[in-house]
């Protein structure tokens, strides 16, 4: 059984390296992180916090969209392009299960962007670093945002997977992703945004809000990761509610991984009822 | 052993309320090469599905080596090849046999071998992307034999080939029959099939409409043999008056006889001596006797 999770997952690397697509995921991440860090760090002095520190929360902002992003344009084609190629059939006509073959692809794909965010925002860490800009603190926070950037990355994977086997041809798929993640991480925001300030009796702000915010794996991701910051005075927006959470923001953490159990769950479901 | 490679008994298949496959039954002995022949939406597909279990049966039953469909023990005795499959461009030959050959359970490393085998081992480091149809084809027929199956099912696998590559193709068929190994092939032409199979078996829509041997399919066909004969300057009329044929033009004549009838027409034709100049014989062909058999004589297949 592993072995064959593994060779799913072996197979999923190669291409991801192949293709170039590790390299380009790691240079946008770079990119955009090494301009974060060296423009945001111009008011980091008058505000008395570190400058990578400054630098993680702007990063986590930075990963709330690029991370999704990239989680979902891998995850599309997994079942729907096996499907568009004809090698799906292949495949369920060897010794495998639907749920290893899909655990092997989730596998090598989170391999995918772990490299990717280790190799991108790895060059900015190294960056502050050298310029005497982090402290060993500052280093934890920033390994924090790239584990729990991973996570996120997985939330998505899974959830691509669903929308990947739900469509079963390609195209269909990648709009769909496209709209999944406008959905989930522009529009969200904006919607609960709207309603926050719209309403006046206080109930949404006080039962609804905290758990609408955690239900939606990149608020968890950038609720958890500001206020495990201590920074979210720094960012501002939505951060800001974290103190009036009825929950710890731990339990942030917690909802991303039951999101991820649930949409592999479902993910998986929906292939073992594929025809290849 | 007397265990059958592949059991189908009364297999039927509903799609839509139509038929698609249609209480089909047959049987393959090991070490069997068969042919399934049909043309474009006759079932071929539809029954492969049903074979490895990606499709149930909604009457009838299959069995493959005594397992069921499906079940981990008849997946591994069952090599496929499905029509038009396009391996990942970026991979190259040997990586995606290495793929498969794990994903079987098998060592890696017979990879390199059976790519000599199949006339791909220059082309081992090469990308999928840059093979040619007749590449990729050997190199899906390598990926099914990279393990030591006892079933061999290959759906349309010399389709858009070109002839010297069916050909090569073919020879590796023999090859892995001569393994012992079962193979059970589609297509939509018998020319294609010609000598290459034990057995034939003749799908039309949905229904088994023949299981026999080439040889026994073109005598039960019973199609006439068709006789051109030319006569010499002005005897097409004579000609077409004592054999009773059809006259063509001014010179030919053309008359249809059963085969069993052959040599007494051809005597009857020498006996006219001076007036012919030339007989021409000519057997059904293996596209006639398909036809017939798939039952669209005349209209386009």
């Amino acid at each position: 059984m592993l072995i064959r999770i593994l060779t799913i997952a072996g197979q999923e690397m190669r291409i991801g390296l192949r293709n170039r697509w590790i390299l380009l995921a790691a240079v946008i991440l770079a990119l955009f992180s090494l301009s974060l860090a060296l423009l945001g760090s111009a008011p980091a002095g008058t505000l008395g916090v570190d400058r990578m520190t400054v630098t993680v929360a702007s990063l986590s902002s930075l990963s709330v969209y690029l991370v999704p992003l990239i989680a979902l344009l891998l995850a599309f084609d997994a079942v729907a392009g096996e499907i568009d190629r004809g090698t799906l059939q292949l495949i369920f006509s060897c010794p495998i299960s639907r749920g290893e073959f899909l655990f092997g692809k989730a596998l090598g794909h989170f391999a995918v962007i772990v490299l990717a965010l280790g190799g991108g925002y790895g060059v900015t860490a190294v960056l502050l670093l050298a310029t005497g800009g982090g402290s060993q603190a500052a280093l934890i926070d920033f390994a924090r945002l790239v584990a729990t950037s991973a996570l996120l990355g997985l939330a998505f994977l899974a959830l691509g997977y669903v929308l990947s086997a739900a469509a079963r041809h390609t195209s269909t798929a990648a709009a769909l992703s496209i709209g999944i993640w406008l959905l989930m991480v522009v529009l969200y925001d904006l919607a609960l945004l709207g309603v926050l300030v719209s309403e006046t009796s206080g109930f949404f702000a006080a039962r609804i809000l905290p758990f609408a915010i955690i239900a939606n794996p990149a608020d968890a991701f950038r609720l958890f990761n500001l206020n495990a910051l201590g920074a979210s005075d720094l960012v501002g927006g939505m951060a800001g509610i974290a103190e009036a959470l009825p929950y710890p923001p731990a339990v942030a953490l917690l909802s991303i991984g039951i999101f991820i159990v649930l949409a592999l769950a479902l993910a998986v479901v929906l292939v073992r009822r594929i025809t290849p | 052993m007397t265990q059958r490679a592949l059991e189908l008994a009364e297999v039927t298949k509903i799609f839509d309320r139509r038929a698609a496959v249609d209480g089909v039954s047959f049987q393959l002995a090991a070490g069997e090469r068969v042919a399934l022949l049909g043309h474009n939406g006759a079932g071929k597909t539809t029954l492969f599905k049903m074979i490895l279990g990606f499709l149930k049966p909604d009457h009838g039953s299959v069995s493959v080596l005594g397992a069921a469909p499906g079940s981990n023990a008849a997946r591994r005795a069952i090599a496929y090849l499905p029509e038009a499959v396009a391996f990942h461009n970026a991979l190259t030959g040997e990586e995606v046999l290495r793929f498969y050959a794990r994903l079987k359970g098998e060592d890696p490393a017979k990879s390199a071998a059976l790519l000599e085998d199949v006339g791909l081992g220059a082309a081992a480091r090469r990308r999928v992307g840059a093979y040619s149809k007749g590449m990729r084809q050997r190199l899906g027929l390598a990926q099914a034999l990279i393990s030591p199956a006892s079933l061999v099912l290959l759906d349309e696998p010399t389709s858009g080939l070109d002839p010297i590559s069916r050909q090569n193709f073919y020879d590796l068929v023999e090859k892995v029959a001569a393994r012992g190994a079962t193979v059970l092939l589609s297509s939509h032409a018998l020319t294609e099939v010609e000598a290459r199979t034990d057995r034939i078996l003749i799908l039309s829509a949905g229904k088994l409409v023949a299981d026999n041997t080439l040889a026994r399919l073109r005598a039960d066909a019973q199609l006439p043999i068709r006789l051109r004969v030319q006569g010499n300057d002005g005897a097409a009329g004579e000609i077409a008056a004592r054999l009773g044929g059809t006259q063509v033009n001014g010179r030919s004549v053309e008359l249809f006889c059963d085969p069993a009838d052959k040599v007494a027409r051809l005597a009857a034709i020498a006996e006219l001596g001076p007036l012919v100049a030339d007989i021409d014989v000519t057997l059904p062909s293996l596209d006639d006797v398909y036809r017939h058999f798939s039952g669209d004589e005349g209209a386009e297949g």
